[in-house]
């Protein structure tokens, strides 16, 4: 058999896949944002008209787009720092030597990670009930009045936000212990021997050695966390007053509950186009914090 | 800081961070053991006060929880069988055998991934309905057959395999397919284990896909399931921690037992990125 032949009959399954059921439909999704493709459309093709930007443009206008952005940036820029700084803070207590029982604790903070998001957010759907919950109720213990943790529209997106922190804490976690064990340790040697705190350790060895691993782990995460959608269906259903509403969550009720597929594909691709943006500006202003 | 104190801190905080990072899922392994109504009292119960196996039962017996136990079971493992295979076969053809734009290919493959999966949700879904998968398992598997973090992954460790292993077993006349059989996949088996823990695990909390190809409750998987009765019965919190514990405990469990490779194959797949 010609070794050429054989490398494509190798690659064939998996090209066919990804070819047919992801490239395909992302093609498909472009020219369907360009469509009015809707209930009627579904039943008989023949309804189907090409409206070139309409979409987008309809979107563009519409106050629920900028709301479910809106949303979807503030989970994104406090939730991802929040994020971030457990990580590393819990990688740090983890990589110190003065650390007892590393396996068990590595384990425990991880274990989160694991977990199905719908099981868990349910959990936490009952542990920040107003009446019952637990939350509410160590609170009442230092004298602060109950909070409608899900039922306030100020209040849910913060505990969406905390949930989803300690859902994911240990990934970067993980992420973080091993750059941090990448560390030489004379660098540390050397610092002490000059008399460096542990602060200015910190600031000066620990984060500049960490910085090609922080932005790895802060693209990987802003692009996760674009992706809101389960954590809202389950513990809020987008409200109250659609205060948990993100992008996606827009997309999937534009899609499959109004089956608007062709304005839920254009709220796809503007997200796609956002997250894009996003993650090229954040290798640009590292790349130029690099150099200077 | 005096050596004892700052030791004392250390460990203190990390006792308090696992404590926050346990409760809840200790939490809900406790309340799935009360009485209907149990919770929800003050002060907030810790342990049950009579433990019943009532609210499992209820789960298996009306709620059907053990068809979507079985369904999430069946749909996870094929996904993963199938998944493992393809991934295996082109990450080693990524890694080992050489072809015209081999490298070109693969870029172009690692550059998809900036596409989020929910761009293509809605015309699969469209695709699916023409060819009549819509709420079938079939519908929930077919598109993760094979996945670019899985050909990734494979590609990187199967860059160690020396050539010229695979140049004698040619030169003693073996196929390609033998020498993938019975010198390259024995190399691969740490990988493989690593691949596999991963796609059952992405498979079994898989919620956004399912939950839109799925339309009919006897296909449902158990996050949709569960989602579903939790919008039934908010106010059951005892009977919502039980499903709960039946969803999270599989795949917690076989974190535990693999954990080591889990750990390994999330480096391999993200640092080395």
């Amino acid at each position: 058999m010609n070794r050429q032949h054989a490398a494509w009959l190798f690659l064939a399954p998996a090209l066919l896949v990804l070819g047919v059921f992801f490239l395909l439909p992302v093609i498909a999704a472009l020219a369907l944002s360009l469509t009015d493709y809707d209930l009627y459309t579904l039943a008989d093709i023949r309804n189907l008209r090409f409206v070139a930007l309409g979409n987008y443009w309809a979107l563009l206008q519409r106050p629920l787009f900028w709301s479910a952005l809106g949303h979807t940036v503030y989970f994104v820029a406090v939730g991802v720092p929040l994020s971030m700084a457990a990580s590393l803070g819990a990688a740090l207590l983890l990589n110190s030597p003065l650390a007892r029982a590393k396996p068990f604790f590595r384990t425990a903070l991880f274990a989160p990670v694991v977990t199905t998001v719908v099981a868990v957010a349910v959990i936490w759907r009952y542990l920040f009930n107003t009446k019952y919950g637990m939350a509410n109720f160590a609170l009442g213990h230092l004298g602060i009045h109950p909070i409608d943790w899900l039922g306030d529209p100020h209040w849910a997106m913060p505990t969406i936000i905390a949930f989803a922190v300690w859902k994911n804490f240990g990934y970067n976690m993980i992420i973080f212990l091993a750059g941090l064990q990448a560390i030489p340790p004379d660098l540390y040697e050397a610092a002490r021997i000059d008399g460096a705190s542990p602060w200015r350790q910190f600031r000066h060895i620990t984060l500049p050695m960490l910085a090609p691993t922080m932005l790895m782990v802060a693209i990987l995460t802003v692009s996760g966390y674009f992706q809101l959608f389960a954590e809202p269906y389950v513990m809020t259903e987008g409200g109250p007053l659609q205060s948990t509403t993100s992008v996606l969550y827009l997309m999937y009720e534009e899609g499959f509950k109004w089956w608007n597929l062709g304005s839920a594909s254009a709220v796809a691709f503007l997200l796609f186009i956002i997250m894009f943006a996003v993650t090229a500006l954040m290798l640009r202003f590292s790349r130029r914090g690099g150099e200077s | 800081m005096n050596p004892r104190l700052a030791k004392a801190m250390i460990n203190g905080l990390l006792i308090g961070t696992a404590i926050v990072a346990l409760f809840p899922l200790l939490w809900m392994l406790s309340v799935s053991f009360m009485a209907p109504g149990e919770a929800s009292s003050l002060p907030p119960p810790l342990l049950p006060a009579h433990p019943t196996m009532d609210n499992y039962r209820e789960l298996f017996v009306h709620a059907g929880m053990g068809r979507y136990l079985l369904n999430s079971l069946a749909v996870s493992s094929v996904i993963t069988a199938l998944s493992l295979g393809f991934n295996l076969m082109a990450g080693y053809a990524f890694a080992k055998l050489r072809f015209a734009g081999r490298e070109r290919l693969f870029q172009a493959l690692i550059g998809a991934l900036v596409i989020p999966a929910q761009v293509a949700m809605l015309p699969l879904f469209l695709l699916l309905k023409y060819i009549g998968l819509v709420n079938s398992y079939a519908g929930v598997i077919v598109p993760g057959m094979a996945t670019v973090f899985g050909i990734f992954l494979v590609r990187q460790y199967a860059r160690g395999i020396p050539d010229e292993l695979l140049e004698a077993a040619r030169i003693d006349g073996a196929g390609e397919w033998r020498i993938f059989g019975q010198i390259v996949l024995p190399l691969l088996k740490p990988i493989m284990v690593t691949l596999a823990i991963f796609s059952f695990l992405a498979a079994w909390n898989d919620f956004m896909w399912p939950l839109i190809v799925l339309t009919g409750q006897e296909h449902y998987t158990l996050p949709i399931g569960l989602a579903s009765l939790a919008r039934e019965h908010a106010q059951d919190s005892e009977l919502m921690m039980a499903g709960s514990v039946i969803t999270v405990l599989p795949v917690l469990a076989l974190f535990l037992a693999m954990q080591r490779y889990y750990l390994e194959g999330l480096l391999l797949g993200s640092v080395k990125g």
